[in-house]
């Protein structure tokens, strides 16, 4: 045999031993509706027919993922111990009575949950639960919404193949839910060695306005995978303010997927904050539907040591008389290596869209390193289209401002890096998590 | 107060200050005109002690200290304030906390008690006023999004709470309508005391009709050619700097 066919051999025999982690996870499903059985069989199937992407796959070409897979994560087991509500209670961005649903080791947490005080016109469950209640509206668009096409989604199509649980929310008509949503998926030291596929779907029908709260945390150093899928429906003039929080512990992975769909007159605003995992990936997909939407991308990711931060956005403008704002800001430390991928891809007919996307990282030591490539492609002929990147340490002139009125260097040097993200922590409706989010950065920023 | 001599500096490979020799006593204010270019500006950021200039002669004593040697922060810490030409936008922190930083960060290097964020309150109220700038500007981010006007009062409010024993204004009328222009040079007449000196750097004796100096200089080709008192503003109104320029090559 040749050293050729020998290799190809064994990269196929490696590219199947991996597979056939996740595989052993997978039984042919006998319960359930008979369209999520099929859903189930044919994201398996997709999986097992394309394999994980490789760096060769131009949307993992900065990310290599052979790290996760080397994990050969097992189903996870459940939470060791018994968290209780004092456990979860530094999680929680409210004191309040916000509806929240607290997922363990990708287990409901009833106990942990509180469901008691929603709104009318609001309705949130487990998705588990969601299967019995609300089998229309799962059937109409549980996997519709999430791309799932090809190698760049296997952990997409790999969560649609092995989801149990995760969080189900629904907007009526012309409701304004003013308390936010909090849903936090917390992992314990149970978690080692374990993966789960946490699955949200949100649909808010038309004329709603509802604001999420997505938070992935830990209270424990486990070695874990997390591997979740969001879907989001926005309905024609809805609003859909989705905050997305990932603090995994340090020694684990996180690959998560967002995608929505959005109505007519509708706006998705969406913020993303990285800062833990040892390698994570986020996508945040979004498609401007119908006509005279928004989208308002953003997201800060802090990392150092070792970690790899990747966002992938995209920004799909399919009708005319849309906008897009997207702000991605990263400070990194250490050896750490942030990626940043932006796509906005305008359609023939989306004239007249405006769009706007920024990615802004700066470097606190000569060892991080950041890949970033906003992307614009556009077809149609009546735009306004621009993007930008930098990346580059503390402005001499605002360190220079700072000194000549009696701030010392080290001080300067502190305050400026808070600034720097702070800058898009402001964007942040939500002031519970503003607030929260601006305390975390001043504390690991300034002594 | 500060004493001046010989002082040269380049930016780059190109001499800017080719040998200032200036005083100036507690309870002077001095004017520094000169057209474009001739050294104004880089003269009031090498007090301050920008990094981008390089001192290449000459000595510069601030109340009996080496001011050439001491870091910016000490120079801010020993009373010295520099109103930027083009004050630099901040985004992310606010106009407080970067103010309230400053002020005891001052303090502190005096040996003085830290104020709390309430105390510091009373002292910003009290200063805005003086300056005729909104409460709300401090919830702002520094100069972020300010207009030219904002970003020249945010200057005078920042001098205003530090209480500097040494003003240094580059150009603070720059770029100003009338009105602001009347508040910003009130406030600087406001801290004027027996204790602290003010150098005003402008190319128009506008502001000199607010601010009255005690000493005009006129600054050409990185020298001060010609010093006298506030009535030379006036004949420079009337004549403009060529009279005073020595054509180019005949000084070197």
């Amino acid at each position: 045999m040749s050293v050729e066919a020998r290799e190809a051999r064994e990269a196929r025999e490696a590219r199947e031993a991996r597979v056939a982690v996740y595989r052993r996870q997978w039984s042919e499903p006998i319960d359930g509706p008979a369209w999520l059985r099929v859903l189930r069989a044919e994201s398996m199937a997709r999986f097992e027919a394309h394999g994980f992407p490789t760096q060769k796959n131009e949307d993992w070409h900065f990310t290599n993922p052979a790290p996760i897979l080397e994990g050969a994560f097992g189903a996870m087991k459940p939470a060791l111990g018994t968290l209780t509500a004092v456990d979860i209670a530094a999680f929680k961005l409210s004191e309040s009575d916000w509806p929240t649903l607290v997922f363990v080791n990708g287990r409901y947490a009833p106990h942990l949950s509180r469901v008691d005080t929603l709104p009318s016109g609001v309705r949130v469950m487990n998705l588990a639960s969601a299967l019995h209640e609300e089998p229309t509206l799962l059937e109409h668009y549980l996997g519709r919404i999430a791309s799932f096409e090809g190698q760049a989604f296997a952990f997409s199509s790999l969560n649609t193949a092995l989801m149990k649980d995760g969080a189900f929310l629904h907007v009526a008509r012309d409701t304004n839910v003013e308390t936010p949503i909090q849903l936090v998926y917390v992992s314990d030291a149970g978690a080692e060695g374990g993966v789960s596929y946490p699955r949200n779907l949100f649909v808010v029908e038309r004329n709603a306005l509802v604001s999420v709260v997505e938070q992935y945390v830990t209270t424990d150093d486990a070695r874990y995978f997390t591997d979740s899928v969001t879907e989001a429906v926005i309905g024609d003039g809805a609003t859909l303010r989705h905050y997305r929080v990932q603090r995994e512990g340090r020694r684990a992975f996180h690959v998560g997927h967002v995608e929505t769909t959005q109505g007519r007159d509708s706006h998705y605003v969406s913020f993303s904050f990285a800062a833990g995992g040892l390698l994570s990936r986020t996508n945040v997909y979004t498609r401007l539907a119908g006509e005279g939407c928004g989208a308002t991308l953003n997201g800060l990711y802090m990392i150092d040591g070792d970690q790899l931060c990747d966002h992938q956005t995209r920004i799909e403008h399919v009708a005319p008389n849309c906008y897009s704002r997207e702000m991605y800001k990263g400070v990194l430390d250490g050896s750490s290596h942030g990626v940043f991928n932006g796509k906005v891809y305008v359609h023939p007919e989306a004239q007249k869209t405006d769009g706007k996307q920024t990615n802004n990282t700066l470097l606190l030591s000569d060892r991080a390193r950041i890949d970033t490539k906003p992307q614009l492609e556009i077809f149609a002929d009546d735009v306004k289209c621009t993007h930008g990147a930098t990346v580059g340490q503390i402005d001499d002139r605002m360190a220079f401002y700072m000194k000549s009125r009696g701030v010392g260097a080290e001080t300067a040097r502190q305050l400026l890096t808070y600034a720097f993200a702070a800058d898009v922590l402001e964007t942040i409706e939500l002031d519970e998590l503003r607030e929260s989010l601006e305390k975390g950065a001043l504390e690991r920023f300034t002594s | 107060m500060l004493k001046i001599k010989d002082l040269t500096a380049t930016v780059g490979d190109k001499e800017i200050l080719r040998g200032i020799t200036l005083t100036v006593n507690a309870g002077e204010v001095h004017a520094i005109m000169g057209p474009n270019g001739s050294g104004k500006s880089t003269l009031a950021q090498v007090l301050a002690g920008h990094p981008g200039y390089a001192v290449t002669g000459g000595t510069v004593e601030y109340e009996g200290k080496d001011l050439l040697d001491m870091e910016p922060e000490e120079r801010a810490h020993a009373g010295l304030f520099l109103a930027f030409q083009y004050p630099v936008e901040i985004p992310g922190v606010s106009n407080a906390y970067f103010l309230r930083t400053a002020y005891n960060e001052i303090r502190k290097a005096r040996g003085a008690e830290e104020v709390d964020p309430m105390d510091f309150l009373d002292i910003m109220t009290e200063k805005l006023k003086m300056v005729e700038m909104d409460e709300s500007m401090l919830q702002r981010s520094v100069n972020a999004g300010f207009s030219g006007g904002e970003k020249k009062r945010n200057e005078i409010l920042q001098m205003a709470v530090l209480e500097p024993r040494l003003a240094i204004l580059d150009e603070t009328d720059s770029g100003l309508d009338i009105d602001a222009l009347r508040v910003v040079a009130d406030g600087v007449n406001k801290l004027r005391r027996e204790d602290n000196a003010t150098i005003v750097v402008t190319h128009y004796q506008r502001l000199l009709n607010y601010i009255v100096p005690d000493f005009v200089h006129v600054l050409a080709g990185g020298r001060i050619v010609k010093s006298g008192g506030k009535e030379l503003a006036h004949e420079l109104e009337a004549k403009g700097y060529d009279w005073l320029v020595e054509p180019a090559g005949v000084s070197a």
